[in-house]
């Protein structure tokens, strides 16, 4: 197969600083009908011994695309990876790389390329050595090895480190070599398993950044395995939340966090409270949800709401409630007085955690806006927690 | 806390100083003297009653006639040479044959792993003496390879008694030596480093080459040192297994210390042995320094 570089679908902006923002929120190929995705999975399964890591999965990644695979270890999406990369094969279903069935393609006839959770780099090899490996392998000639070499060195900032064993190295040193070491074939797809699992918070979210830009810049596909939500969120293009082997929502991160599909994402990215509620009425455009954890009941939008009678759970995402030491005007909705059992404060934010007459506790968060604040919020205070009738998600499963 | 450490090294240098130091200062001394129709077989002797005199006639008594006798005889220099290439030959045989073995058992299942290793260390249960023993009545004109040709309709042939012999019986015996330290080298190695490989563009047999070959290359200088260090000295094959024609110095030195009761020319032979093999042992110790090393 050839490993021509894919036009880059991302405009790359013009200037030192690529304004990531501003090129994604044009960036939604997978709205559009004609647009052909580069990666197919149609209905791949994998079973190891009686149990099933992936079940039934059908995804489209299109290209250019920051793709993140998300959920908790063993839900199958290191598998999901592994089959694209050759080193598993589906039990049922097929896999398709722009247009071509990739059953029977052993990995190193893939035009993919991986970069592994252990990093994998060749110990007997120095840096520059396993930059090579891949470039070496197509038979390209010598000065076209070292010339594709230096780029790859310059673009993760290694130069220095040529020379230089893998055991000689830091551990973000020996991601970025991973990294070069993955790109320098021009893949058409970059796979990264847990690309910075490994690394410190602090280097973790600068490496974050390094890794959007280097996309747009190389204008490969990317497809990322991770359990880290805060990493998927901040990076990816669109998100495939994975359970069991299944897929339970794909969407942008910011669908998935605003407009969860189920508990199971509402819970998994970022925090959230959750109500079981009857459907009282549907008064448009509210829904009147009845709940013994309030009495008065919640009023929410009525969109995607199911008829009366049917039990739904209400999900507020704790940034999206006010906390307040008096009692909010009369008239106002969705209301819960309560009283603060517990407070986690972070700096930027502080969680309340505030304890509802029943003994239900609901979760605050509040940005830490002003440096001082007149009266603050203490332990055993009786509080009033409000949320607007928008701010609540209706989930039915 | 240096302390206790330095106690620690005692014992070492204890076993060293009494199973190694020693004895090799006796057989120096040995060499250094000259023969002697008494028991021991040798002379001078140190006579302590005599004080400081007794020694220092003793001292002069030291030559290197033995040496000179040991050039002299063309007989002795063709027994190194042979020794050496017999060794060279079985190390190089031992490693064609333990490579596929310590590759196929390291890509075992951990369960069937065990099995196999245990099998490869069997052999050590009994006496290295029957297991060379056996090895006659497999090779023998009626033994048992000849009975097994002759089921299959071929010509018999004569092995016992011959080089090939001796070969055989050195790789057979010496192919644990082999198996173990890169069945070691090759259990070690990260599996993913061969998924890169491949992810990287690389067919299995290239894989193998470029990433398996360079990183067993450790196991490899261990194992063939290990043979051929020993190997090189063999004794009981070459006597059991070997004709007139299969010279090697460890019969050598046997024949001289037992057969002609020439301990001083026997030591100095032995003596010569030692200086022969003092480079691969000190290869050896220095490979295995830099193993530790890179294991940390």
């Amino acid at each position: 197969m050839s490993r021509a570089p894919a036009k880059p679908a991302k405009p790359k902006p013009d200037g030192k600083r690529l304004n990531i923002g501003a090129v994604r929120s044009s960036f939604a190929p997978w709205n559009d009908p004609n647009a052909v995705p580069l990666v197919r999975f149609e209905g791949v399964t994998k079973r190891f011994g009686t149990q099933t890591a992936v079940d039934d999965v059908s995804l489209d990644i299109y290209p250019g695309e920051f793709f993140a695979l998300l959920g908790p270890s063993g839900c199958g999406k290191t598998t999901l990876m592994r089959m694209l990369a050759g080193f598993e094969t589906p039990d049922a279903g097929r896999i398709t790389l722009d247009g071509k069935d990739l059953a029977g393609v052993p990995p190193h006839q893939r035009p993919v390329n991986m970069m592994f959770q252990s990093y994998a780099l060749f110990p007997h090899l120095t840096v520059e050595q396993n930059i090579a490996f891949g470039l070496k392998q197509e038979g390209l000639p010598r000065g076209e090895i070292a010339a594709r070499v230096a780029e790859m060195l310059d673009l993760v900032k290694l130069t220095p480190f040529a020379k230089r064993k893998p055991d000689q190295l830091s551990g973000g040193q020996k991601q970025r070599v991973a990294l070069a070491r993955a790109v320098a074939r021009k893949p058409k797809m970059l796979l990264l398993d847990e690309p910075l699992g490994a690394l410190d918070k602090k280097l973790r979210e600068e490496t974050q950044f390094e890794l959007m830009d280097l996309q747009v810049e190389l204008g490969v596909t990317f497809l990322i395995v991770t359990h880290d939500q805060e990493e998927a969120m901040v990076m990816a293009d669109r998100i495939a939340v994975m359970r069991e082997g299944k897929t339970v929502q794909v969407a942008r991160p910011e669908e998935i966090y605003e407009t969860p599909a189920s508990r199971y994402v509402a819970e998994f990215l970022g925090d959230v409270n959750l109500f079981e509620t009857l459907v009282d009425a549907i008064e448009h455009p509210m829904a009147h949800l009845r709940t013994p954890e309030a009495q008065a009941g919640f009023y929410v939008l009525d969109d995607d709401c199911p008829a009366p009678g049917a039990t739904v759970w209400l999900a507020v995402r704790p940034e999206k409630m006010t906390i307040s030491l008096d009692p909010p005007p009369a008239g106002t909705r969705n209301v819960l007085a309560g009283e603060i059992w517990d407070i986690g404060y972070t700096g930027d934010w502080t969680n309340y955690i505030v304890e509802l007459p029943g003994g239900r506790l609901v979760r605050v968060a509040r940005a830490n806006s002003r440096r001082f604040v007149e009266r603050p919020i203490g332990w055993d205070d009786k509080v009033w927690v409000s949320f607007d009738p928008d701010a609540g998600v209706v989930l039915t499963s | 806390m240096n302390r206790p450490r330095s106690r620690a090294v005692i014992l070492p240098a204890l076993w060293l100083g009494v199973l190694f130091a020693f004895p090799f200062l006796l057989v120096l001394k040995l060499s250094l003297s000259d023969t002697a129709l008494a028991i021991p077989p040798y002379a001078p002797q140190i006579v302590w009653t005599d004080g400081l005199d007794g020694l220092k006639r003793f001292v002069a008594g030291l030559d290197f006639e033995m040496y000179a006798r040991l050039t002299s005889d063309r007989l002795y220099f063709d027994a190194y040479v042979s020794s050496l290439k017999f060794a060279a030959t079985g190390t190089i045989l031992a490693l064609l044959v333990g490579y596929p073995m310590a590759y196929g058992m390291a890509r075992c299942r951990p369960g069937v792993r065990d099995i196999l290793l245990m099998l490869v260390i069997l052999p050590f249960w009994t006496s290295f003496l029957i297991r060379v023993y056996a090895w006659v009545g497999i090779l023998k004109p009626a033994g048992l390879l000849n009975a097994f040709l002759g089921l299959l309709g071929l010509d018999p042939v004569t092995l016992l008694y011959t080089p090939t012999a001796v070969q055989i019986g050195l790789v057979y015996s010496y192919l644990p030596f082999m198996v173990l330290p890169l069945y070691a080298a090759l259990e070690r190695m990260d599996h993913t480093l061969l998924e890169a490989a491949a992810d990287l563009g690389s067919p299995p047999w290239k894989s193998f080459w470029q990433i398996t070959w360079p990183l067993s290359i450790p196991g490899v200088v261990a194992g063939c040192l290990l043979c051929f260090i020993p190997m090189v000295g063999e004794f009981v094959i070459p006597d059991l297994l070997g004709g007139p024609g299969s010279l090697m110095i460890g019969r050598s030195i046997w024949m001289e210390f037992f057969a002609n009761r020439d301990w001083p020319f026997a030591s100095a032979v032995a003596i010569i042995l030692l200086i022969t093999l003092v480079v691969p042992i000190v290869l050896y110790q220095r490979q295995q320094a830099r193993a530790l090393e890179a294991g940390r």
